[in-house]
């Protein structure tokens, strides 16, 4: 560590790792872009799924794996197909769509590039000479972050449990006021979360689950 | 690993939530870019947390603790904001979001005509009134 | 009781009488009649006693000031004098038959309450101005009379004459009050008080310096208030107002007030020359310019009002010769006798259902109709002709016994010239007078055509004598209360009024008697003749409006008599009426003299149109000069208002666009700012 500390490295020389990490980072990249600029919404929902795993590689190449498993689980898993439903029951268009851009477009761009060119540039400026030692110990394994999160973090863990429930409990009335007025049907068929209180992404799974149950 | 590489496709990626926010009109197309926005700031979260993790004594992984509640968060936010898109379309009939300007200011919006509607009809029962009593 | 506190509630009790009617009106209408006359006739009978207690004696003078007023004090004074006490007796007699004949006359009138409140308060504020010995005091009972005239001529204010008569009489009397407030002031200061005593003290001692130019600004007030030549024009529109209101007006309270003022003060006057002549030229223009009007009116009240006009021009004449005891004279007889006309006017009105002569020259049996008015005018008429031994010969006669007096040097008060002016033209309107009255009662009472409504002969087989409508009783007394003085009150005051005025004697001369009753006869036969020369032209021309409801109402008959005069006849002074002697008389002047000699379109042209281009200026400079800048100082905000909402589109991502910008913008700045760059 010291002799890796003490040598530069350059980036004319990138380590393997570093080249995985930006080949797999230019795709990511590449994919966002295609999300917010195609025209075609049902791809747009396609190629964040591409976006998402490619952000799970970018974690695992971090060593930080649990939370790599935990975005493909919650993001690719639920809520891509949770956008996906709600493309379908708004009667998204399937195929090109001329308008999917609104007027603000190039007012969106300018202010887009403007922010890039400035976080780059501070972000440029100020980690350049920075360097992860990615060898020894990877910082986020299960049993790692489970210890941290559930001796450290309890207390804001729990609170965030009651956020889930307020929000399960809004998707739901918000969803059932209009439903009420459509159809009577199977408004009271919400499923509520799973008693076992396993965790954030179970939670988070409920509580997708129900909003879809009561979207529908 | 240079944490330039990290920190920089987090800037990119936020950035291109940025613009899809601003120029998307399809609601859920937003809401996409919303997750791209958060999904940058979780990299950029994981990033540090493995550099500090190993520069610094103790550690709290805190940046990875705070991605696991993001991601949460980002969960429940999608749920609410779809809800909130399936009932404004089913009340309005479409989710484009520049449709939606109820609060602008001004008579040359959505007012007038139905100021002009109300006007009109106002006039034809009168009319029809006077038609009555003559 | 003191005289003093006798005095002091002789106009209390009016005041406290209109105070209660405005109060109790609306709540207790029973009790509004009673109100109007009840302290109107204790008025009157504490007048009489204060009268009789002061006996023609030294003046009677008390005073109080109240609180200190600064350089010049005003006191509650009281100065009752033989003229003071005489002429509150003539104003309690007139309010207290107004009060009385106003009952029947506005039986069914809903705004009775008011009216008759606004009667008792005028008649406090005359009695006020009589009795008052403190110039400032005298002043607040003339301007209440002013207010009280307007609301009273305006009593008909759904006819748009009333309203604008109301707006004259104001307008006019106001246009002299100014000056005659200046006036006021200016006597003040010079006599270092407003005490009437004091102010006469200062007079003798010659204490005043500008005496010219406060005789003649008084000279102005009194000019409109009692409605003298150039200011007279709002009391012949003011016939607009009820019969009665037009009696109490021109018989005792507001025109005498201006004559009472002047005999009043009338040494400050006959310390300006000046002054005496203006008056006496003003008395001599008012009284023949009046008389030759009177002659050519069609509205009987007009009439009336003309002749008014002319007899104080008497009065006024009276005083430039420097004789006040001969003023207050006729002003007691006349306002007896002019009390009498307008009253009996009043019933004929009701009776006819119109206020036109012309019309009533083709009616016959009026005198039948109504026999009180009839016998009561023609006692009136006969005395404002001036026909021995009826009161208003020995009052004229001592006024033109005055003049002469004058001219033949055996006084000094008062310059030749006056003499002479008041004299020539008194006889001349002693000669018009009596023709107008011939012209009223021949019109009046000799017409020939259709019958009067309301009219049951004995020949007539169908009716019988309940059909025969009767006027109020409350009408018919009065005229015969007022017809007493008319008849006798000259005859036996000539001899004991000079006890209680300046002890000059007020018996006629042989020469102007014989001169003016000579006149007067001259001018009676002289109309007769013309009326027997035109009447046979009445039938061929059929004129007559007469109200719609004649059955109804007296003040309402009247108020629709006087709306329809000017539809039915075109103007509201003449009828185009060839049977009418005063047009053959007066020939090509007729015309002219109907409209009151132009003065009115005159004032049109110099005052009215000048102002209302005045006004219509000032209106176009603030709507269009200073509002212009007022909407330019406007338009800049709203325009940045409008640019600003423009913003406001209800896009949702427009506002999060400006948001990030901003956002992007300041983090740009706070780290430049922070690298130091």
């Amino acid at each position: 560590m010291t002799l890796a500390a003490a040598v530069p490295h350059g980036f004319l020389s990138p380590t393997g790792v570093e080249i995985a990490f930006l080949l797999v980072g230019l795709v990511t990249f590449g994919a966002a872009l295609v999300t917010v600029t195609t025209r075609q919404l049902v791809h747009a929902a396609l190629w964040l799924v591409v976006t998402l795993g490619g952000l799970a590689v970018e974690y695992l190449l971090l060593t930080a794996e649990f939370i790599a498993w935990v975005q493909v689980l919650i993001y690719v898993g639920s809520v891509v197909v949770l956008l996906l439903f709600g493309l379908m029951l708004t009667r998204a268009p399937i195929g090109r769509s001329p308008d999917a851009d609104s007027g603000n477009r190039w007012a969106a761009l300018t202010v887009a590039v403007a922010a890039a060119a400035a976080l780059v540039w501070v972000v440029v400026d100020a980690f350049r000479a920075t360097w992860i030692d990615l060898d020894g110990e990877p910082a986020g394994t299960t049993r790692v972050t489970g210890e941290s999160l559930f001796q450290n973090w309890v207390l804001p863990f729990e609170a965030l449990s009651v956020l889930l429930l307020a929000a399960l409990v809004g998707a739901i009335v918000l969803s059932r006021k209009a439903k009420a007025d459509a159809t009577a049907a199977a408004s009271p068929r919400t499923p509520g979360p799973r008693p076992d209180g396993g965790g954030s992404p179970d939670r988070a799974r409920g509580a997708a689950g129900a909003d879809q149950e009561g979207a529908r | 690993m240079h944490l330039v590489y990290p920190a920089v496709l987090s800037a990119l990626l936020f950035c291109t939530g940025l613009y899809g926010v601003l120029a998307r009109r399809n609601a859920i197309l937003v809401l996409m870019s919303v997750e791209l926005m958060l999904n940058a700031v979780n990299l950029n979260l994981v990033a540090f947390d493995v550099w500090l993790s190993r520069t610094a004594e103790e550690t709290l992984h805190s940046g990875q603790a705070l991605t696991l509640f993001t991601i949460a968060i980002a969960a429940a936010e999608i749920g609410i904001g779809l809800a909130i898109v399936l009932a404004v379309h089913r009340n309005r009939g479409t989710s484009d979001i520049d449709k939606l300007r109820d609060t602008a200011e001004g008579p040359d919006k959505d007012g007038p005509d139905s100021g002009a509607l109300a006007a009109r009809k106002a006039d034809d029962q009168a009319g029809e009134k006077a038609e009555a009593t003559a | 009781m003191t005289t003093t506190t006798l005095a002091a509630l002789v106009p209390l009790l009016p005041f406290l009488g209109a105070a209660a009617g405005l109060l109790l009106g609306r709540t207790a209408p029973g009790l509004v009649r009673p109100l109007a006359v009840l302290p109107t006739l204790g008025a009157l009978v504490l007048a009489v006693l204060v009268a009789v207690r002061q006996g023609g004696g030294p003046a009677i003078d008390a005073a109080t000031e109240l609180t200190p007023t600064g350089s010049v004090p005003i006191e509650l004074a009281l100065h009752i004098d033989g003229f003071a006490a005489l002429v509150a007796i003539l104003v309690g007699v007139v309010a207290t038959c107004v009060q009385i004949y106003s009952t029947g006359y506005l039986h069914n009138d809903p705004r009775y309450p008011s009216y008759a409140a606004l009667v008792s308060l005028f008649t406090s504020a005359m009695l006020l101005v009589v009795y008052s010995g403190d110039l400032m005091v005298l002043l607040v009972g003339w301007e209440v009379m002013g207010i009280c005239s307007y609301f009273l001529v305006g009593h008909y204010w759904e006819t748009a004459e009333a309203r604008a008569a109301s707006l004259k009489a104001f307008l006019v009397t106001k246009l002299g009050d100014v000056p005659f407030l200046i006036g006021l002031f200016a006597l003040a200061t010079d006599a270092g008080s407003f005490r009437i005593t004091k102010v006469l003290g200062a007079v003798a001692s010659g204490g005043i310096h500008h005496v010219t130019l406060v005789a003649l600004l008084l000279l102005a007030g009194v000019a409109g208030k009692s409605a003298q030549f150039p200011l007279h024009t709002w009391l012949p529109d003011a016939m607009a107002g009820p019969t009665p209101v037009s009696a109490l007006i021109h018989a005792a309270t507001m025109v005498a007030a201006g004559v009472y003022f002047v005999a009043r003060l009338l040494p400050l006057f006959q310390a300006s020359t000046a002054a005496m002549v203006v008056l006496a030229v003003m008395a001599a223009v008012t009284m023949t310019g009046a008389a030759l009007a009177a002659l050519a009116q069609d509205d009987i009240k007009r009439v009336l009002a003309y002749s008014t006009i002319s007899q104080l021009g008497y009065m006024t004449g009276a005083l430039a010769v420097g004789d006040r005891g001969a003023a207050v004279f006729h002003l007691l007889s006349h306002g007896a006798f002019k009390a009498l006309l307008f009253l009996a006017a009043g019933v004929i009105i009701h009776a006819t259902g119109t206020n036109s002569l012309a019309a009533m020259s083709r009616m016959t049996g009026l005198r039948d109709r109504v026999p009180d008015a009839y016998w009561t005018m023609t006692v009136a008429l006969l005395s404002l002709a001036a026909i021995p031994p009826f009161s208003g010969f020995f009052s004229k006669e001592s006024v033109l016994g005055a003049a002469e007096h004058v001219i033949t040097g055996h006084t000094e008060h008062a310059p030749a010239a006056a003499g002479w002016t008041v004299l020539v033209a008194g006889l001349a309107t002693a000669l018009l007078t009596a023709g107008y009255a011939t012209r009223l009662w021949l019109l009046a009472f000799r017409g020939q055509g259709a019958e009067v409504p309301g009219l049951a002969r004995s020949t007539d087989p169908g009716r019988t004598e309940e059909h025969r409508v009767r006027e109020p009783l409350t009408m018919t007394v009065v005229l015969w209360v007022l017809a007493v003085p008319s008849l006798a009150f000259g005859g036996f005051a000539y001899v004991s009024l000079p006890a209680w005025f300046d002890g000059r004697s007020l018996t006629p001369t042989l020469m102007t008697s014989i001169l003016g009753t000579g006149l007067a006869l001259v001018g009676g036969l002289v109309t007769y003749g013309a009326w027997q020369h035109v009447t046979a032209l009445a039938p061929r021309v059929p004129l007559g409006a007469v109200a719609a409801h004649p059955g109804g109402d007296a003040g309402l008959v009247e108020a629709e008599a006087i709306a329809a005069h000017e539809p039915a006849y075109g103007d509201i002074a003449l009828a185009p009426d060839p049977a009418d002697p005063g047009r053959l008389l007066l020939g090509p002047l007729h015309r002219h003299a109907a409209a009151g000699f132009h003065l009115d379109a005159l004032y049109g042209v110099l005052f009215v149109r000048p102002v209302q281009a005045g006004a219509s200026l000032v209106q176009f400079l603030d709507r269009e000069v200073v509002d212009t800048y007022v909407r330019g100082a406007g338009a800049l905000p709203r325009w940045l208002g409008a640019a600003v909402r423009r913003a406001q589109t209800g896009n949702v991502q427009t506002y999060v666009s400006a948001l990030l910008a901003g956002a992007v913008v300041l983090t740009v700045a706070a780290v430049l700012v922070a690298t130091g760059a």
